[in-house]
């Protein structure tokens, strides 16, 4: 397969790059001077492109490659791939579900102990020498706050899990009521704000759910609701959240997930009552290696004519 | 009840200062400028005295006390009162369990979640602004490690009920086995630490389990174990914790208590490894409220003659 051009569309981890260097052909597009010359150029080799959460493949990509027949993705989101245009051509799309769900469930959870019980703060606090000078402030009890998740797919459902053993009310809001769920359905994300005292995002961003969290979702979680990102970041307004922050209309936010990453709005760097963690979600030895495992195990399966692991389209 | 004398050990709580300056005469035990006159002078008209986790009734200020009927601790820990002398002279003794389990096993988590995930340390990657120079290192999974717990009391429990929930093998030494749990039992700390990922002290403090956390303990936890405590800092022989962190024969530690509270050990603060709490276990609004509420509840029984809400001895 040495002969295959797999496009590596940026920088994702080093394992991965070193197997796909092994058995294909493989061109790094993050260090071509000439995006256009490259793509015009090496347009009948490249048979795959390898995305991730900050790259994959888009319509212009996807016309200039006309050789190209699978995106395998090294994230689960499929933010970055122009499924239709895929679709239409018939080029397969694979991502990585599962392998990293119960990372992200973890983080999520972790944000929310951060940010209530204030652990990022406190740990600053003792190790600038202020605990000397007085005991920290009091924060708030997680035990018992109501959850609400927008979007129970397996990363919903894994974090609802983890929260119901701290004896968390869940409440959920989804395209479609799920019936087999006990949780409690919200038919709108206002709702669901309204109703929860943690509002966390958990659902695939696409047109539909582009600034799902917006101006009236912050408004109906109010001075004490807290906001956990660990979706995409246009999920969620960010110039509006910034403000309701600042301006102590929103209680909290942990944040994994930004509009423009790795750029943060640093209005955030001054507030004791935001975490803020650099799209870290899946971020773990254990995890990526899966991940990376199961894009070379698609792409190998792919070009021997056998079926995808993880297929999407 | 007002001319009932209650000495308070050290500052702990407004509110609970408040109400008992309401009901009590309340003479604040830090404000004295030379205590021991303060004891001869008010020895016949003080009656209780109020602790915590810093300071209670040790066999000197039992002694200097002769009409004291109650010591009613703010906290379940109840190291910092001589329980032996109280029993002796009939001193009743209270504390506040229950109301405050669930938060110290929610920190618990929180402090597992931030070291194995290095949460703190991310968010200040974030503030410092070095993710704009290329994306943090990986971390390791949380879900599914093995978590053993000294002392499988109120605490242990609550924590060993949420680590399940992220799938977390647990097990367990204490100082009899508890037939009724299904966990796994270790009759040592140090085949306990030997078999676990994450060794958390949820035990109470006494001479018994003085340093429980040594160098044998720590040997066997190993380079990849993580020590979380949240019990008391003389649980932890902290110069070998100390050593094992910076020559790094331990993976990392969750600490919310240490030996000389509130100094902690500077060669901690450039360790990216570690989480340093300032004693916040049961840090929050609802439940110091609840403490304090316990308190007070228990002073006023015991004064009225009816039964003690919470006694120990």
């Amino acid at each position: 397969m040495e002969s295959i051009g797999v496009l590596l569309a940026c920088p994702m981890n080093s394992y991965l790059e070193q197997q796909l260097d092994k058995r294909f052909k493989l061109y790094r597009f993050w260090t071509v001077p000439d995006k256009s010359s490259f793509l015009a150029s090496h347009k009948d080799s490249i048979q795959a492109v390898v995305g991730n959460a900050a790259a994959g493949a888009d319509a212009e990509l996807i016309e200039a490659l006309p050789k190209l027949e699978i995106v395998a993705s090294f994230s689960v989101g499929l933010d970055k791939i122009d499924l239709t245009k895929c679709k239409e051509k018939g080029i397969r799309v694979t991502n990585t579900p599962d392998v990293l769900t119960e990372d992200v469930a973890d983080l999520a959870i972790g944000l929310m102990l951060a940010v209530l019980r204030k652990l990022c703060e406190s740990d600053r606090y003792v190790r600038s020498g202020k605990w000397k000078r007085g005991d920290y402030v009091l924060t708030t009890k997680f035990t018992g706050k109501k959850v609400g998740i927008i979007g129970l797919g397996r990363i919903g459902m894994a974090i609802a899990k983890r929260a119901e053993a701290f004896s968390c009310p869940i409440s959920y809001y989804s395209r479609t009521e799920k019936p087999e769920i006990k949780y409690k359905y919200y038919p709108s994300v206002v709702e669901l704000a309204a109703h929860c005292d943690i509002l966390v995002v958990a659902c695939p961003l696409t047109k539909e759910t582009h600034h799902i969290i917006n101006r009236e979702v912050i408004n109906a979680m109010g001075p004490k609701g807290v906001l956990i990102n660990i979706g995409r970041g246009p999920h969620v307004d960010e110039p509006e959240l910034v403000s309701a922050l600042v301006e102590r209309r929103l209680g909290g936010a942990g944040l994994d997930v930004f509009e423009n990453e790795p750029y943060v709005p640093e209005e955030l760097f001054g507030l004791d009552n935001v975490v803020l963690l650099p799209h870290v979600g899946s971020g773990t030895v254990e995890t990526r290696q899966a991940m990376a495992d199961l894009v070379i195990g698609n792409l190998e399966a792919h070009f021997q004519k056998k079926p995808l692991l993880t297929p999407v389209v």
